[in-house]
């Protein structure tokens, strides 16, 4: 099968063009010599098989980005027969020197001239035809977006597939600006009139920064409008299937073979499910914010903070999103370049007090504080979690050094296609099921056999392993106030927190409003304080440790993702807890 | 030639330094090689028109207008480009 590799500058609209070629056929895969996975699909081309990869955007060949190695790595490892190279329409004039170091590599080229409608509308005016001539090697002008000229594309590509090209003439850089200013007219006024005015507004001196908390607030609001009730309905279907299907038919099975299956296994995949709707949820705000170009205005915005912190503008955008789940947060930064910034960045977003352990606060807040006090609780606890996260990029910013200069493209503010938007969720979501899915049964697993064996124990009850970590555990967590049964708890929350409040129901034998009687019977206001901030800062939950596994591959990392927080979450409550026995006792 | 320009000496500085709304040409960009490249890939280059757009509150990043592109960058960087400012027309600064 040949192979052509889709090349070129971040914000060229690759990925646009490469999703309307191949629609929801892409998979990642992996590839020699290349340490991340890339997305690459086969499609028909004329009679032709053939299999497109989508490479990085690089701005050139120079190796001084992560992304700019891996290109340089695929194609010193993989026989490329053909690159198409995409450039933005709108400036083609600043990306020759890419173009120059790309016919250096003697591989057949075709430039692919991309956001032809923008191009129009600044009235530049570009002769396809006769550049192509001038630089010896096919040229069309496109629509990636509004699929503009496909066809013509196609054609094209099937001639040079054909035809195998010779290696194109070896121009310099200075040739190639020659040839597209011959054949390239840019009026001496070409701006976003419109983009310029939005900005006026949206990037203003005062208003920018409420303008923006008010949107991100509104776009939370709207998720969790939207993804709650489909959670539930999701996290309802599994509980009916195994009521309606699966208890009665294993029904005549051992019990211990049956507990395994549905108790671990099949609680681990609707642990992975439940999660779904959120993250395609939040998938589809985070592309709606990258696909109209407000992303980069968010971090202009708040870069001054963030940079103080060795983090950047964009960080914050992630962090944001942490609060809503922390999984599609730390895919998020794939944004970022620099290794050190993205990992202080994946370091810093499991701080993030996330909608799973709200639900956990909400029911413990409800149960042991007065309603009055009740928001000033919650209030108090989302700012111990900013206030853990500041500090952990503190901490360690020397350790993870960003070294990135922060130049990003402001890219005009553009109307999101939905079937892009859709496309992306939907790759996100796979890459998020084929990757954590074993691990989250794997984990969910271990916490069923934790909390059933010795055989002779009750499910969750005294005498089982956990039980006995539980006592182990009690001198390092009774400073904390924190009893063998919350410890318990705990453990069940390493899977996901949410699973905590269903753990106390099978301890305490209770449900609902009687399990907040029990629990406020059994500890005082400190101690639950001491717990939620336990349970707010402790290792993330396993989608999560999952996530930072893969996204970060490195376990060196993941460990100390996994080691820190629980050390900070310690002496968190530790402080807490006899800070505040001691004025009692005075 | 610039008539408009003889009357006065093109007053030089450095784009962190520039005053929003000002605009000038880029007389060179003293980066390491990495930022260089970065920069030169985003159209700014020695001769290219620049345009000081705004700046970020706080004391953070810059927007810039380079011909049809706009770029963020942080006065750390910007203090690498130096600019030679056109002279402002009347009325014309924000």
């Amino acid at each position: 099968v040949k192979r052509i590799a889709l090349l070129g500058m971040p914000n060229t609209g690759k990925s646009t063009l490469f999703n309307r070629m191949t629609g929801a056929r892409a998979r990642v895969g992996n590839w020699p010599g290349v340490t991340v996975d890339l997305l690459g699909a086969r499609l028909l081309l004329g009679a032709q098989m053939v299999q497109l990869v989508d490479l990085p955007g690089i701005y050139d060949l120079g190796g001084h980005s992560e992304d700019e190695r891996v290109v340089m790595d695929f194609l010193r490892n993989n026989r490329v027969d053909l690159a198409l190279v995409m450039a933005n329409a709108a400036h083609v004039e600043r990306q020759s020197a890419l173009l120059a170091e790309l016919l250096r590599l003697k591989i057949p080229l075709v430039l692919v001239l991309n956001m032809a409608d923008e191009a129009a509308q600044l009235g530049i005016r570009i002769d396809a035809r006769r550049l192509g001539a001038r630089l010896g090697m096919p040229v069309c002008l496109i629509s990636a977006k509004h699929g503009q000229s496909m066809r013509e594309l196609d054609s094209l590509l099937r001639a040079a597939m054909e035809a195998a090209p010779a290696p194109a003439s070896m121009l310099d850089a200075n040739e190639i600006d020659a040839a597209v200013q011959e054949n390239v007219s840019i009026p001496a006024q070409a701006s976003h009139a419109l983009s310029g005015r939005i900005d006026s507004l949206l990037l203003h001196r005062r208003l920018g920064l409420p303008l923006f908390f008010g949107a991100m607030f509104l776009l939370f609001e709207a998720v969790f409008l939207l993804g709650k009730p489909v959670q539930d309905a999701i996290a309802w279907g599994f509980v009916q299937f195994r009521a309606d299907l699966l208890d009665p038919s294993l029904s005549a099975w051992p019990p211990l073979a049956r507990g395994l299956l549905l108790d671990g296994v099949y609680s681990g995949l609707a642990t992975v499910g439940s999660f779904v709707p959120l993250i395609v949820l939040f998938f589809l705000a985070m592309a709606l914010l990258e696909d109209t170009g407000y992303l980069s205005r968010a971090a202009f915005l708040m870069d001054a903070l963030m940079s103080r912190l060795g983090l950047d503008g964009r960080s914050f955008v992630m962090v944001l999103m942490g609060f809503g789940c922390n999984v599609p947060a730390i895919m998020g930064t794939r944004v970022m370049r620099s290794r050190g910034l993205r990992l202080l960045t994946m370091l810093v977003i499991p701080l993030s007090l996330c909608s799973a352990r709200l639900q956990v606060f909400l029911f413990l807040i409800a149960a042991l504080f007065p309603a009055h006090i009740a928001p000033l609780v919650l209030f108090s606890l989302y700012l111990v979690s900013i206030g853990t996260a500041l500090l952990t990029s503190a901490l360690f910013r020397r350790r993870f050094v960003n070294v990135e200069p922060l130049v990003l493209e402001m890219p005009p503010y553009r109307f999101p296609t939905m079937r892009h938007i859709l496309l992306r969720s939907w790759q996100e979501v796979r890459h998020f099921l084929k990757r954590a899915s074993a691990f989250i049964v794997a984990g969910v697993v271990l916490v069923w056999i934790l909390t059933t064996f010795p055989e002779q124990a009750a499910q969750g009850g005294a005498g089982t392993w956990a039980a006995q970590i539980g006592d182990w555990l009690q001198p390092l967590l009774s400073p904390l106030g924190i009893d063998p049964r919350l410890t318990i708890a705990l453990i069940f929350g390493l899977v996901a927190k949410e699973v905590v409040i269903g753990a106390l129901v099978v301890i305490y034998g209770q449900e609902g409003g009687s399990l907040a009687a029990a629990i406020a019977q059994h500890i005082d206001w400190v101690q639950a304080y001491s717990f939620m901030l336990f349970a707010l800062i402790y290792t993330p939950c396993l989608s999560t440790i999952a996530t930072l596994r893969a996204e970060a591959r490195d376990r060196a990392f993941t460990a100390l993702a996994v080691i820190w927080p629980l050390c900070l979450a310690w002496s968190v409550s530790f402080l807490f807890y006899q800070g505040a026995r001691l004025v009692a006792a005075s | 030639v610039q008539p408009s320009r003889a009357s006065a000496e093109p007053l030089k500085s450095t784009l962190d330094t520039l005053l929003a709304g000002s605009e000038g040409t880029i007389l060179s960009v003293d980066a390491g090689e990495a930022l260089y490249h970065r920069l030169a890939a985003l159209g700014l280059r020695v001769g290219k028109r620049i345009r000081l757009l705004r700046r970020a509150p706080f004391g953070g990043p810059l927007h810039v207008r380079l011909g049809t592109t706009e770029i963020m960058l942080r006065a750390g960087e910007a203090r690498c480009v130096q600019v030679a400012l056109d002279p402002a027309p009347p009325g014309e600064r924000r």
